[in-house]
Order: C-alpha cells, then structure tokens, then sequence
C-alpha cells in the first residue's frame, strides 16, 4: 500500500471517471452508430456497412460500461447499491434496450428476410438510443439530487412508488440533460461514419455532424445556464476528519442555489472541462464542414470527455445527492470501499489498463480502412 | 404510495440504534411481531436471480468449452493447412457465436442484478465481492469481447497465425471470466480473507490472496469449466453424429467428432474425478449443503454409507427406503476411514449454540453503534463476531434480536438447514447424468479409435437424443449449489432475506414477468437459428464443398456471418 487512504479516494473518483468517458469515447461511438442506422442507410446493403464498421468491436466497447459498472461496485459498494436500486425502472430500460444489441448485431444478416434485419435495424437503434437517453436523464437528477435517505445500518430507502419513480426522473432539467447524452454519442457516431464509409453514406453522416453538433452546444449551454440560475446544488458543511472510517452519516449537507459552481471559484482551472466540452464539438463540426474526419472524430472524443468532467468536476465531492435527506448524500470521500480494497483495485487497474489499451489500439488498427458496398457484397456471408 | 414503502418509511422518531438493521417491511418496531419480514417480496426477489442466473448459463457452458474446441480445430488448420479444417472452425464457430451473442445479452442483467435487486448485500459485502467482478471485467471480459470481433470478422484482414492468437485469447478470456464470477461465488459459499467492521456496517477484505485462493472457489472452478467442456464435446458430437446418420459431410463430421470425443472423454473424466466434494469440509453451510445432498440427517459411525436412492422425510428428519453403498461417502468426502461426516441433526444443535452467541455479538454491535465501545463491549463484539450472521437470522422472527424468545431460536436453527428433498434428488440426478455422458463417451472414443463409428446408428442416435442432458446437468448442479447454500446470501455472514434492496411488489412482478418474456422470445430465436444453421451444416459457409450445394462458390447468398 503505497498511497495513503484520502489520496486513493480521490484517484478513484478520477479512474471511475476514465472508464466512464472510456466508455462514452468507445461505446458511445456504436451507440451513435446504431442511432443514425435506420436513418443513414438507406438500404440494406448500406445499412450492413454502417454496421461492419463497428461489426468488429462494439462487444469490447460495451465492456467499458461493465467494468465501470464493476468498478463502482467494487469502489463505491454503496453508490452501486442506492444508485441501481434507487433508479431501478431505468436500470430495467437501459438493460432492455442494451438486450437487442449483442442479437441485433450477430443475428441481423444471418437470415434475408427483409422484415427480419428492419426489425433488428430498430432494434441497434433503441439500443443505442434509450441508453444514451438514460445516461443523461440519471445524471441530470443526480446533479437535483436524488429522493433517498440511509439508515442507522446504512440501508437505503427510496421515497416514490412503482411507475410513478419514473415519472419525476423526467423532469424538463433531466430530460435536456438526456438530450445532450443522445445528441453528443449521436455525433460521435457521426464522425466515426465520416472516417470509416465513402461517400455518398460519409456525406450523409457530415451532414448529422453538423446538426447534432449544433444540438450539442445549445443544450449543453442551456445546461449550464440551468445548473447556475436554475436548480439548488449541493455543499457540505461540516464533514468527519479526513483518514477516519468511511460513514455517510457523518457530515452535515446544505442545498444552496448556485452550489454546483463552487469548484470553479475554488479551482479556476476546472474551467477547462467545460471550454474543452464546446470547443470539441464546434471544432467536430468544422472538421466535418473541411472533411477532415479523423480530426473531427478525436474532437467529439474531446467534447464527451469534457462534458463529462463538467458533471463530474461541478458535483465534487457528491456522487449522489440526497434531495430529501441531504446528510444522506454520497461523496467521494465517505462512500469509498475500505483501503486493502481501493489497493488492490488500484494495482488491477495499473496492470490491466493498459494492457487493454494496447490490444484494443492493435484491433482497431487490424480491421482499419473504409468499408464499402463493394466490400460487402464481396462478403456477403462472412460479414455482419 | 405502496404500503412497503410508505409504510414504516419515516421513522425518524424513536430510538434509532434499536432494531435498525431491518429488512424491508419491518421498519417499525413491534408493529408486526409475528410476520417480520414481506415473504413475497424476499421469494420474488430470489426468482428473479435464480431465473435470470439460469437463463445465463444455458449459455455459458456451452462458451467456455467450444472456444477451446475452435481453436483446437484451428491449430490443426494452421499446423496442417488443410482447409477442412478450417471450414470447421468456420462452422462451430458460427454456432458458437449465436449461442454467444445471448451469452451476453443474459450476463449483462447478472452485472447490473447485485445492485438493483440486492442492494443490500452489495453495500454489506461489496468491499470483498466486487474486487472479483471489477477483476474480470478488467482482466477476461475486455480480453474475450475485444478478440471476438475479429474472430468473427477478421479471417480476410488476419494472417493464419494472427487469427489463431485471435481464436486462442478469446477462449482464454471466457475461462479467466469464469475464474473470477467462481471466486465471486465460491466467497458467498465459504466467505475467507475478509471481516465484518462494525464502524462501517459491512464486510471487509483483510486479504485478497486468501478471497483468490479460497479452495472452495478452486474446486468450484474446475469442477465448472470441466463441465462447460463437456457440453461443447455433447453438442459437437450430437450435430456431428446427426450428420453421420444422413450419411451426409462426413468427412466434415467424422473429424468434427473426433476432436470432441477427445477433448469430452479428457473432461468428463475431470469432472467426475475432481467433482467440488473436497470443497464440501469447509464450513458449516458446506457440510449442510454435503449432508442435505445425502439426506444424512444423523451423523453416522465413519466411514459413512453412501445412498444411491432413498426417502428424505424432512418433518421426521429420517430418511426411508435407502439402498446404500457402504464406506463409499465418507471415503469421498471425507477422504479418510475415520472422520465424520456430520449429520442435519447435530448441525442444528450446533447452530443453535452458534445463534446464541450471535445474539450476543448483535447485543455489542448494537452497544457499539450507540456510542458505547467500553473494552468489555469490544470484547463481547469481537469474540463472537463471527456468529453474528446466525444472530441475524433471528430478523426473520423478531427485531429484538438481542432478546429472542427459545422458539424463535428454534425456528431459526430450523432455517439453517435447507429442505433435503430436492437437493437430494437433484444431486442424483446431476451425477447420473454425469455417468451417462461418461458411458457415451467412452464408447463414442472406442468406436472413433477403431474407424468404425459412423457404422453405429444406435451410439449416433443415443447421442443425437442426449444433446441437452449436459444442459440438464448443468442447471441442476448450479441449484445444488446455490439452493444448498440457503438460507444464505454469504454463508453464516448475511442470511438471504436480508440482502435485498427497497423496492415494491410491484416492481419486482413487473421485472421478472419483463425478463421471462424478453429472455424466452429471445431464447426461441436463437433455438432457431441454432437448429437452422445445425440443419444447414457446413453448407452454411457457402464454398461450395458440401452437402446441399452447387459446385462452386455462391457468393451472392444472403444469409451471412
């Protein structure tokens, strides 16, 4: 054990975030790319090349949402309990819609009829598109807080009931939140068609570039604008001693208008995530207008890493804030699994991170170049 | 508002530090002595996790031995060069993909099910349980998805050498990711390396190496993937003798089967010989599981018989109509002439010493919490801490854990022990399946040897019809497992009634009713494509060569990879 406690809590805090703009900057790219299928493709054949160009490795994207999921179980126990169980309608949607992914892909072209791989079509497109709209709806009440408070034995409790829980979870704050979630791995998706398909599918995939690209800004903006004048942040008061034994309950939580920029006084540079949010997908738009795909697609990399700092820097400390019960709300500094575990997770990821990394860079860089319908129709039936 | 959650919701009056630690519906003190705990909420949710867990592993088996098989084929493709070699790693291949693909649509709800169905349990123990699944993702489950892709799709963009390394790293994910979900599993079965922590109301790891190292988790492993490797071996062979028997590919087939029969006889062996008995010494919730799988209700003179069929009663606790096999059980569990293997009935009494002393570790804890940590206390906590589990089975029956009444110890001595019947028939059902599969496989390798099997429709029919028997077996011995480990979550750490997350009835109908349709429309699609591309053969891969085709290659053919 090299790193004290206080620190490796907070380099946890930093990896889940890696793994979730990993996840956004990989996944979300398929994900976009099955948003835009039924409407890019026009058809079949060239719906099959929106779909081989990410035929190869959306199921190794995918796991970077796993491992974050693992990740926060394993670092954050209490997080992943209230968080999955507190959202639970959602969770149900978002694992349904991520069920038609893994058949959509691998069954679709494997039989020629035509109701058969349209029904697949859609069914890529929810599974694209219901995540990426859940994502951002939960962080956007995460950032209002969410209605749950623990007991004495650190149980949590929701208050709401059955249906109706989703209902307030779609509030006009959240459902903007959803939007930008949809509209920047949308155009994510967009750039990635750019680099990998040949016109006229690449002229058609430019063109969403630079409405979703649009999109992005102006919400995200409007976000922002919200989040100040808007809606109440969240501020501890008065929390126990750093180095003493993780326990929620042991800190006092005001909401205060305005709160959730508290960071940015403190730590002006933290500025940067959001710059760096609108500028990577502006400059994604003006590198899909010069046709310069790869550097559009490393921009909206840019811009999904910077917005999801945003969230995650504005909110700092709290993971999850309790909006009925703020001496409830889960930090980073009291939610944390003990330090034996936040070790040995730490080294786990020192020596597998990279080691993913390296052949995930060999795969891409195996199956690179542009798929076209020439391609495949050549191989029509070894192909997805 | 539901009642379960309105309830008892606000209970901030009263006296906070008493009878706290509640499952959900038994919020309010002394409201409802006599039923404590919402039975139909704890039933669905265990419904929910034995459905969606068994769903899951119609597909797991299945992975984990077929991607050996593949790259088996492969190499002798690459050592070789011939091409039929290839084109039957082409094939299985195919099928194992669509068995694949539910594979992981159905482990993706196991992810997410700790938290939204057991949350709990996944504040109580994540500290320990979630470092394993955090590892696999890490470690097998990267390593396996980002390798299929180009398994599937990368035979024009890969040299023969590449594409093997390909083959060779996606099987040797799918097994890394059993290691790491069995070490998970083998933890809850015989919880070593870690320690309760009464400042933060979980458990906690005090060692990895001893949670990795867990000899429940090693055996559970072996005896698992060795049975995943048997299934593959059931399926090729089936296809493949299918194929026999219409006298149809069978150069295709004959050498399909010859791989499985070899790589089958190799692992039913293992299965059978390094069967997860050894794992059954550690522990009380392993000896009841060792004891109910016997019905051995009272400990018998070492070395115990062991019963080939018989009668449990549970109410009598007696067992009727043995035929048993003396020596046999104390040998194989035991591995000795001279040690016992402990009866139900002598468990019980001894859990019930084990629950009076975890009401004295609840007593302290309770103490502990309220502010009072005086060294006596501290004594108390720590010198019974590890019966804490069984005092907190007494929840079921009362909130005031610390002044239970003799019957509700009683009954929930009782609940130690898990109903004999089932586990008693189930097991033999899992090992005479074991036994068949072996005789089938012996014969299937005898006959290979001698060049004379396809002239053997009786062995090719018996095996055609015994495809799903490795599937039966399976299922079966994951509820062995999984049901004899009740009535805990982490055994003799969090009784199961207790590790589940606030929800409503409501919910949990609409969840499970959503995942039994979702997974069986699912299912049938895949039974589908699976029967359909198994009907089709090798033809499938459209080169010409095979059964059903026109001279040549048709490249126009629609249906693809």
């Amino acid at each position: 054990m090299i790193l004290d406690y206080e620190t490796l809590k907070l380099v946890w805090w930093l990896l889940v975030g890696v793994l979730l703009i990993g996840f956004a900057i990989t996944d979300g790219m398929d994900m976009g790319v099955g948003m835009l299928l039924p409407f890019l493709g026009k058809e079949d054949t060239e719906r099959r090349v929106i779909i081989n160009t990410v035929g190869p490795h959306w199921d190794g994207n995918q796991v970077w949402l796993i491992t974050a999921g693992g990740a926060i179980f394993a670092a954050w126990p209490i997080v992943y309990a209230t968080a999955f169980s507190g959202f639970y309608m959602a969770m149900l949607l978002v694992l349904f819609a991520l069920f038609f992914r893994p058949v959509g892909f691998d069954y679709r072209s494997k039989l020629p009829d035509p109701r058969w791989r349209t029904a697949w079509d859609w069914g890529l497109f929810a599974g694209g598109f219901v995540p990426a709209l859940i994502f951002g709806v939960a962080f956007g009440n995460l950032l209002q807080g969410v209605p749950f408070r623990l007991d004495d034995m650190l149980r949590s409790h929701y208050e709401g009931s059955l249906f109706l829980a989703l209902l307030p979870l779609l509030n006009p704050f959240a459902l903007l939140c959803g939007v930008v979630s949809v509209a920047m791995l949308a155009l994510h998706g967009a750039t990635w068609l750019q680099l990998r398909t040949v016109d006229p599918l690449a002229g058609r995939a430019r063109q969403a570039a630079l409405i979703l690209g649009a999109v992005v800004v102006v919400t995200f903006a409007l976000a922002g604008v919200w989040v100040a004048f808007g809606i109440d942040g969240y501020r501890v008061v008065s929390q126990a001693a750093p180095g003493s034994l993780p326990d929620p309950l042991a800190k006092e939580v005001v909401r205060a208008p305005g709160a959730w920029l508290d960071v940015y006084g403190r730590m002006p540079l933290a500025v940067l995530a959001p710059a760096v949010g609108f500028l990577g997908a502006a400059l994604a738009v003006l590198f899909s207008v010069a046709a310069r795909p790869g550097l559009a697609f490393l921009s909206s990399a840019l811009a999904q890493a910077g917005i999801i700092l945003t969230a995650g820097f504005s909110m700092f400390p709290f993971i999850m804030p309790s909006s009925t019960h703020p001496g409830s709300s889960l930090t980073v500094w009291d939610s944390t699994s003990s330090h034996l575990t936040l070790s040995v997770m730490f080294w786990a990821v020192v020596i597998f991170l990279p080691l993913v990394l390296t052949y995930t860079v060999w795969c891409y860089s195996r199956m690179w170049g542009k798929v076209t319908v020439e391609e495949i129709k050549a191989r029509s039936v070894s192909a997805y | 508002m539901t009642p379960e959650r309105s309830g008892c919701a606000d209970r901030t009056g009263g006296d906070p530090r008493r009878g706290a630690w509640v499952a959900r519906g038994m919020s309010c003190e002394g409201s409802k002595e006599s039923s404590m705990i919402d039975e139909t909420f704890i039933a669905l949710s265990r419904w929910q996790f034995a459905a969606t867990a068994m769903y899951h592993f119609l597909f797991v088996p299945l992975t984990l031995g077929l991607s050996w098989m593949v790259f088996m084929m492969e190499s002798v493709y690459v050592m070789t060069g011939k091409v039929i070699y290839k084109d039957m790693t082409r094939f299985w291949g195919k099928l194992f993909g669509i068995n694949f693909a539910l594979g992981v649509t159905t482990g993706l709800t196991m992810e997410f099910q700790f938290g939204t169905n057991w949350a709990y349990y996944s504040h109580y123990v994540g500290d320990v349980f979630g470092a394993p699944l955090a590892i696999e993702g890490l470690m097998a489950f990267f390593l396996e998805s980002t390798f299929i892709g180009l398994f599937f799709l990368g035979w024009d963009k890969l040299s023969k050498r590449q594409h093997l390394a390909v083959t060779f790293l996606t099987a040797l994910g799918s097994n890394f990711s059993a290691l790491w979900i069995l070490v998970a599993n083998g933890w809850m079965q015989n919880p070593v390396g870690s320690s309760f922590s009464p400042e933060t109301m979980r458990m906690e790891m005090t060692s990895f190496f001893e949670v990795v190292l867990n000899p429940v988790a090693q055996v559970k492993f072996v005896h698992t993937v060795a049975a995943g490797y048997v299934t593959a071996a059931m399926f090729v062979m089936g296809i493949s003798a299918w194929y026999m028997l219409k006298r149809r590919d069978l150069g295709f087939a004959k050498r399909s089967f010859a791989v499985a029969t070899g790589f089958g006889l190799a692992s039913v062996l293992s299965v059978i010989v390094l069967g997860d008995e050894s794992g059954y010494e550690l522990g009380d919730v392993q000896r009841v599981k060792l004891a109910a799988i016997e019905a051995e209700y009272t400990t018998e003179k070492p070395p115990a018989p062991f019963t080939i069929f018989g009668l449990p009663d549970d109410k009598a606790m007696e067992k009727d109509a043995e035929i048993q096999i003396p020596w046999l059980l104390g040998l194989i569990a035991t591995r000795s002439l001279d040690t016992e293997v402990t009866g139900l009935r002598d468990l019980m009494a001894r859990h019930e010493e084990r629950i009076r002393n975890g009401m004295v570790a609840y007593d302290a804890l309770e103490k502990i919490r309220a502010g009072d940590d005086s060294p006596a206390v501290r004594h108390d906590f720590e010198f019974h801490k590890k019966d804490l589990g069984y005092g907190l089975l007494l929840k079921r029956y009362t909130t005031q854990v610390s002044d239970a009444t003799e019957a509700q110890i009683a009954q929930a001595a009782r609940d130690t022990i898990p109903p004999v019947t089932p586990l008693f028939f189930s097991f033999r059902v899992m090992v005479g399946l074991g036994f068949v599969m072996l005789g089938l496989i012996v014969l299937s390798f005898w006959y290979t040897i001698r060049r004379t099997i396809q002239d053997k429709p009786w062995l090719l029919k018996a095996l055609v019809w015994s495809i799903p028997l490795p599937w039966i077996a399976c299922e079966v011995g994951w509820f062995v497992a999984e049901f004899g480990r009740q009535p805990w979550a982490i055994g003799e750490v969090l009784p199961t009634f207790l590790a589940t997350s606030s929800l409503t009835t409501g919910e949990l109908v609409f969840s499970l009713a959503g995942f039994l349709i979702f997974y069986t429309f699912l299912l049938v699609i895949e039974m589908y494509l699976m029967v359909h591309f198994a009907r089709k053969g090798p033809a499938t891969l459209a080169t010409g060569r095979y059964h059903g085709e026109a001279a040549g290659p048709r490249p126009g053919y629609a249906p693809a990879e």
